[in-house]
């Protein structure tokens, strides 16, 4: 992979500058690089004071972290955009079809498109879903699609986040600081708006509100509690969409219906959008030692007393296992080919495939099937030949847990350095909403960026950061 | 409409710790002040601060005597105080962030602010010379939190239990203040009036910011009555018993008619307003100043264990 063979999203392979760009670039030229520096510091102040942190796991209160933001916004043309909606469209759709044969008829193993030990074997699979269908039929309300870009057509889909995804509080927060910052760059702009997203969150999860609701559905946001490295973000939502956030302690099951302890007594919950794991949902139907669930809260659920958003047992969908079927899954539900396209994957429990991976261990990714985060894996051409070494043992011992993926060349946006504008490799997690009203993807999403010269790991427990992300109006 | 029993537990408990910090930093200025112009010249002053921010035995336990400096550091910035002015504003913003849903934008930024601030200027020992300094931003910080309060929040359920917090928080410390140095507004201290006297007095006074209060009220003639009545009875002193329980009191009945129910709470605040619209300050001494403040304090400590099980602050 040489740098020229990089596509920059802002002057394409051959330094020239693309449409989407034009007003920025005019904009950037006659700014002068103190006032700058100045403005990047005034962002981390902002994002301080409104507390937009994440908690380092096993740290004490005061290491909240901030995830350096960059000020300079990633650009993307309506027309680019309405291309890759379609796409994730399809794809969102196609994943809510296949949890529904997943744990109903299971039609794509009979037909032999996935096989049974895909399903059967894995711990994402959850049997207390069997059969169950629901409220309004939909299993991921909230889905991210991670997507990189490699050209100026060409865009893989990098994993599905079918479970909870994380990270639209950042999208909304990075909108809100550039908007303060920058308001002459918005005027030059037409950019399309994110700050719909928590009103559309709610209508979203109060339109799949059970047949017991009645009247107005009450939605909670259920968190881990303020310890979790995501705790900003479940305030931060709960806040915006003006409805409770609930910890375990709060509910408790009352009457069939799972209910909240107010200063009046217990009072039920419609639509629960729970940003705590399915195995920590329910002591009594999951792990027994879970403090963080409500016991109970499934059985209430599989009567048809309360909407859990995402629904239990998603996981199955965005497993990495699962994900190199994707274009199969698709093509098997909407009868269409996939818009989006899979980064090529080899599974490594296959053995010819493994043999392929062990013989190019220097070029490829190879990412655990269950990890999350950037932990705990490979990329060939940055490791050292130790690393390699260590990472061929580990991969042997159990190839069933790692599949492997051409390293891609990401495409690289300007970020503002010391000495002004620099490419950096960066993907993108747009956030899509599903109900029954429809499915209603947010202009943008969350741009993640490595921050790193060279580097193509963008989580933020890895050292990166996050960028506006902007999709104009055509 | 309805609210989490946590989130009115945070809510009370985020305001009752901001209080708290206000007041512990109080003491320490007047320690400060006191320690400065004192006639005496041990440290006995700085035990007598402790004891009024109800931190002396705990500070005995760790420590072999009282100096000023032990004692300041103590109560601006000791982690092993949860009373101290860093635990009190670091509990109130972890209460914040708990109840982060039912706060304005503005609070909270004020409040995560004042940690922030509150956090770096205490990162290191206070020296006498910064004090006066960090006390003032201190303040400053914590008014801006109320500031926002008053200004941006709605005025629901949400701010009646800021406000229950608030009160209880001070009024409980201004019963403290006065259980301490209950012996010095003693009816046979009243004729004596010496230096020492006036010294007493004006700490107590210091201590709740209430000499320029006082001189508007009841002139420049400090006397040991008028403090005892300003202190517990005056309705103009917001810092008083009086006011403090007839706010509880009125955020209580507030409640009352949002919920539409009664709770136990309210009537035990009622009897507690009672006992000061029929009291004049000469039938307290009569009963024993002492006994009086005591029989408040408590009274206090069971209102807010009440209001805790009528709200549902816990499961």
């Amino acid at each position: 992979m040489s740098e020229d063979q990089i596509f920059d999203e802002m002057w394409g392979r051959d330094d020239t500058l693309r449409t989407p760009y034009t007003e920025f670039q005019g904009w950037f030229q006659d700014e002068d690089l103190k006032r700058l520096r100045a403005k990047q510091r005034e962002a981390e102040e902002v994002f301080r004071l409104t507390g937009i942190t994440f908690n380092v796991y096993g740290r004490a209160e005061a290491e909240e972290r901030l995830i350096p933001f960059d000020i300079i916004p990633r650009i993307i043309s309506g027309r680019e955009w309405q291309k890759l909606c379609k796409g994730i469209e399809q794809r969102v759709r196609a994943i809510n079809a296949f949890l529904y044969d997943i744990y109903n008829r299971q039609e794509i193993i009979k037909a032999g498109r996935l096989p049974q030990e895909m399903i059967a074997r894995n711990e994402a699979f959850l049997p207390q879903m069997i059969g169950m269908m629901p409220p309004g039929g939909i299993y991921t309300h909230i889905v991210g699609i991670d997507l990189v870009r490699t050209g100026p057509d060409q865009f893989y889909v990098l994993e599905d986040n079918a479970r909870t995804p994380s990270g639209v509080s950042y999208m909304l927060e990075n909108r809100e600081t550039m908007l303060q910052m920058f308001p002459e760059l918005f005027s030059r702009n037409r950019v399309q708006p994110v700050q719909n997203y928590p009103a559309n969150l709610r209508r979203s999860l109060a339109a799949c509100a059970p047949n017991r609701c009645e009247g107005a559905p009450t939605v909670g946001v259920l968190t881990p509690g303020i310890y979790n490295s995501a705790y900003f973000e479940h305030a931060f939502l709960a806040d915006q969409m003006g409805v409770e956030l609930v910890e375990g302690h709060d509910l408790r099951v009352v009457d069939g219906r799972v209910a909240m302890r107010t200063t009046q007594g217990y009072k039920p919950i419609d639509v629960l959008y729970r940003r705590v794991d399915d195995d920590f949902l329910d002591p009594l139907n999951f792990n027994p030692e879970s403090a963080l669930g409500i016991p109970g809260i499934m059985d209430v659920y599989r009567s048809g007393g309360i909407t859990i958003a995402n629904a239990p047992g998603t996981g199955i969908a965005d497993d990495k296992a699962i994900y190199s079927y994707m274009p199969d899954i698709v093509e098997f539900y909407t009868g269409e080919k996939a818009i989006l396209e899979n980064v090529p994957t080899w599974r490594c429990s296959d053995p010819d495939s493994l043999a392929y991976v062990l013989d190019n261990l220097s070029e490829l990714v190879v990412k655990e099937v269950h990890g999350s985060g950037g932990y705990g894996m490979l990329i060939g051409p940055t490791s050292s030949k130790k690393e390699i070494a260590e990472f061929r043992k580990k991969l042997m011992s159990k190839p069933g847990n790692y599949i492997a993926q051409p390293t891609l060349s990401l495409s690289t946006v300007p970020i503002f350095t010391k000495a002004g504008l620099a490419p950096r490799h960066v993907d993108l997690r747009p956030f899509v909403l599903c109900s029954p009203e429809g499915i209603n993807i947010t202009p943008g999403g969350l741009t993640r960026v490595a921050l790193k010269k060279g580097s193509l790991v963008v989580n933020s427990s890895q050292g990166g950061g996050t960028k506006d992300t902007w999709v104009l109006e055509d | 409409m309805a609210m989490l029993g946590k989130t009115a537990n945070g809510l009370y408990w985020m305001f009752r710790y901001l209080e708290r910090a206000e007041n512990t930093s109080r003491l320490v200025e007047t320690g400060q002040r006191i320690g400065l112009t004192r006639l005496g010249q041990d440290d006995d002053e700085w035990a007598s601060v402790m004891q009024s921010a109800s931190v002396l035995d705990a500070f005995n336990e760790s420590h072999d005597e009282v100096t000023k400096e032990s004692a300041i550091d103590w109560m601006l910035r000791s982690r092993d105080n949860p009373s101290s002015v860093l635990s009190a504003i670091s509990e109130a913003r972890q209460n914040a962030r708990m109840v982060r849903t039912a706060l304005t934008g503005e609070v909270w930024e004020a409040m995560n602010g004042c940690y922030m601030a509150a956090r770096e200027i205490l990162a290191r020992k206070v020296s006498e010379r910064d004090l006066p300094k960090v006390l003032g931003l201190i303040r400053q910080r914590t008014a801006l939190v109320r500031g926002a309060t008053h200004g941006t929040m709605l005025r629901n359920d949400i701010y009646d239990f800021a406000r229950i917090g608030t009160f209880l928080e001070r009024g409980d410390n201004t019963a403290r203040i006065l259980d301490v140095k209950y012996y010095v507004l003693l009816p046979s201290a009243l004729s004596v009036g010496s230096s020492l006297d006036n010294v007493h007095w004006e700490t107590i006074l210091r201590s709740v910011s209430a000499r320029g209060g006082f001189r508007m009220a009841y002139g420049s003639q400090v006397n040991a009555r008028d403090i005892a009545q300003f202190l517990i009875l005056d309705r103009r002193m917001p810092r008083s018993l009086n006011f403090c329980a007839s706010k509880i009191h009125d955020n209580l009945r507030y409640l009352v008619s949002d919920y539409g129910a009664e709770t136990p709470s309210y009537h035990m605040a009622q009897a507690l307003v009672d006992r000061f619209v029929h009291h004049d300050i000469d039938a307290v001494f009569e009963s024993g100043l002492h006994e009086y403040i005591q029989s408040v304090l408590i009274a206090f400590g069971q209102l807010g264990g009440q209001i805790e099980k009528d709200y549902r602050f816990y499961e």
